[in-house]
């Protein structure tokens, strides 16, 4: 979906959440932490959940959020995440990107 | 001309309840022991002369034939007759067989019983709360039973009883083999085996979930000293790293490097993890909160509250996502010899924790 692309290559961090969704919000911590200010998309504020949900799926997310996009690839979810980042691979993946 | 008859009563199931009944045809001896309740296997077990039937037994042993028993001289036949020796030998091992059968037989009846057990205490609970009144003799919570209706979670518990037994045993291999001498590639068995353990509980930790969240964040499960450092429904993975450190003797840089990452990136995910989750209990709050003073009804309140617990289960499943992930990691850091001691100072870590939840609960008993 060309919206997805749009808006996943926005900033070199990406997230897409939804509001009520607090795993999204850990997720948000977490690339905070590192010291990354992420571009925040709650695609339950959006007219276009419903598209925007299925486009998340279909580029392979097992859940529609939180989705991660860095340097507008698709990195996954919260699995994805958590993974890389204890596995040291997640910091050199957003360096180019701290604040 | 030997006979071809045998003489076996197929094994039976020995209900918890039941005599152990005699097994017809087969010698005085044999049948006192077993008017005892005695699951020992007998001295002799009486078959005739077949040497064809000796590598066939096990396919005999369901058929009951009639016929006339043969009675053994063992010392005058085995000096005589080798071949007596191997039948002999042959009827060891099918004793030794059938009686391993009816233990088994005998621990499923167990099982069977233990989760009736389970199921009948939880309708008395229920029968309580429904406010009849049930003599209370039978305290289900001194027991440990689970307080759900749950067959999900009475089987988790089953379960759970099974891996702390199996992980009690793999504790206490490891600190033989540690203490002695054992190759590289069957250590590393060892190691793989007590990983693969843990990434057991997670599993099954994830079917609990589903059958009851609350239960699993409950850590009801476990004893009162593990539940005291309960983080989202299991150990801290930074208290992990904390136990297995001081423990490894020597460390190249690299390995100290990657360590120092580690217990940063854990920490940094479990605070990520925590922030959610007290994200989640405030939205939980508002939600259980809502609406205008008086209303009556709760049901709108309840159903949202609903819609968000199943949040919960995703919190559990992450949680335990970061547990096998740390392990994983340090598996991969470490030697495999390092990799071992961990694996035994965490087994022993968690074993002094119930230890202690035993000593604490048993304190007021000590006479003064």
């Amino acid at each position: 979906m060309d919206k997805v692309m749009r808006m996943s290559s926005e900033k070199g961090v990406v997230i897409f959440t939804k509001s009520s969704c607090c795993l999204s919000y850990a997720v948000q911590v977490l690339f905070q932490d590192l010291g990354v200010n992420p571009k925040i998309h709650e695609i339950d504020k959006d007219s276009e959940c419903r598209e925007i949900e299925k486009a998340l799926m279909r580029l392979g997310c097992s859940k529609p959020v939180p989705a991660v996009f860095i340097g507008g690839k698709l990195v996954g979810s919260t699995n994805e995440v958590m993974s890389m980042h204890l596995s040291s691979s997640l910091v050199p993946l957003v360096k180019p990107y701290l604040c | 001309m030997n006979s071809t008859s045998t003489h076996f009563v197929p094994p039976r199931r020995v209900g918890i309840y039941e005599p152990v009944h005699q097994f017809g045809m087969w010698g005085e001896s044999f049948k006192s022991n077993i008017s005892n309740g005695n699951m020992n296997t007998p001295n002799h077990i009486i078959i005739p002369n077949n040497q064809k039937l000796d590598n066939n037994l096990s396919e005999d042993t369901s058929h009951g034939t009639a016929g006339t028993p043969h009675m053994f001289d063992q010392e005058a036949s085995t000096s005589r007759h080798p071949d007596k020796i191997q039948r002999r030998l042959a009827q060891n091992r099918e004793a030794a067989r059938k009686s391993r059968l009816r233990k088994k037989a005998y621990v499923q009846q167990l099982e069977t019983s233990r989760l009736k057990l389970i199921q009948l205490e939880q309708e008395l609970d229920r029968a309580r709360q429904q406010g009849f009144y049930v003599g209370s003799g039978i305290d289900t919570n001194s027991l440990g039973f689970s307080e759900t209706m749950n067959p999900g979670i009475a089987a988790f518990e089953m379960e759970y009883g099974h891996w702390v037994e199996e992980q009690n045993r793999q504790i206490c291999e490891l600190r033989t083999v540690l203490h002695g001498h054992i190759n590289d590639i069957e250590l590393r068995l060892l190691v793989e085996n007590a990983m693969k353990h843990y990434f057991e509980l997670f599993r099954m930790k994830s079917s609990a979930a589903k059958a009851d969240v609350f239960f699993v964040m409950s850590g009801m499960w476990r004893t009162s000293a593990e539940r005291f450092f309960l983080w989202i429904g299991g150990f801290r993975p930074s208290d992990l790293l904390k136990v297995l450190l001081p423990h490894f003797d020597i460390l190249t840089d690299q390995q100290l490097l990657d360590v120092c990452n580690l217990k940063q990136s854990c920490q940094q995910a479990e605070d990520a993890l925590t922030q959610g989750m007290e994200k989640l209990q405030h939205t939980l709050a508002d939600c259980v909160a809502a609406g205008q003073l008086g209303e009556g009804s709760y049901i709108p309140q309840v159903n949202s509250a609903m819609e968000r617990l199943e949040a919960l289960v995703s919190f559990v499943n992450q949680a335990d996502h970061l547990r096998h992930e740390t392990l994983q990691q340090m598996y991969r850091i470490l030697t495999t010899r390092q990799a071992a001691r961990g694996l035994l100072a965490l087994g022993e870590y968690f074993q002094r924790l119930r230890a202690l939840s035993s000593s604490w609960a048993t304190r007021h008993r000590e006479p003064t």
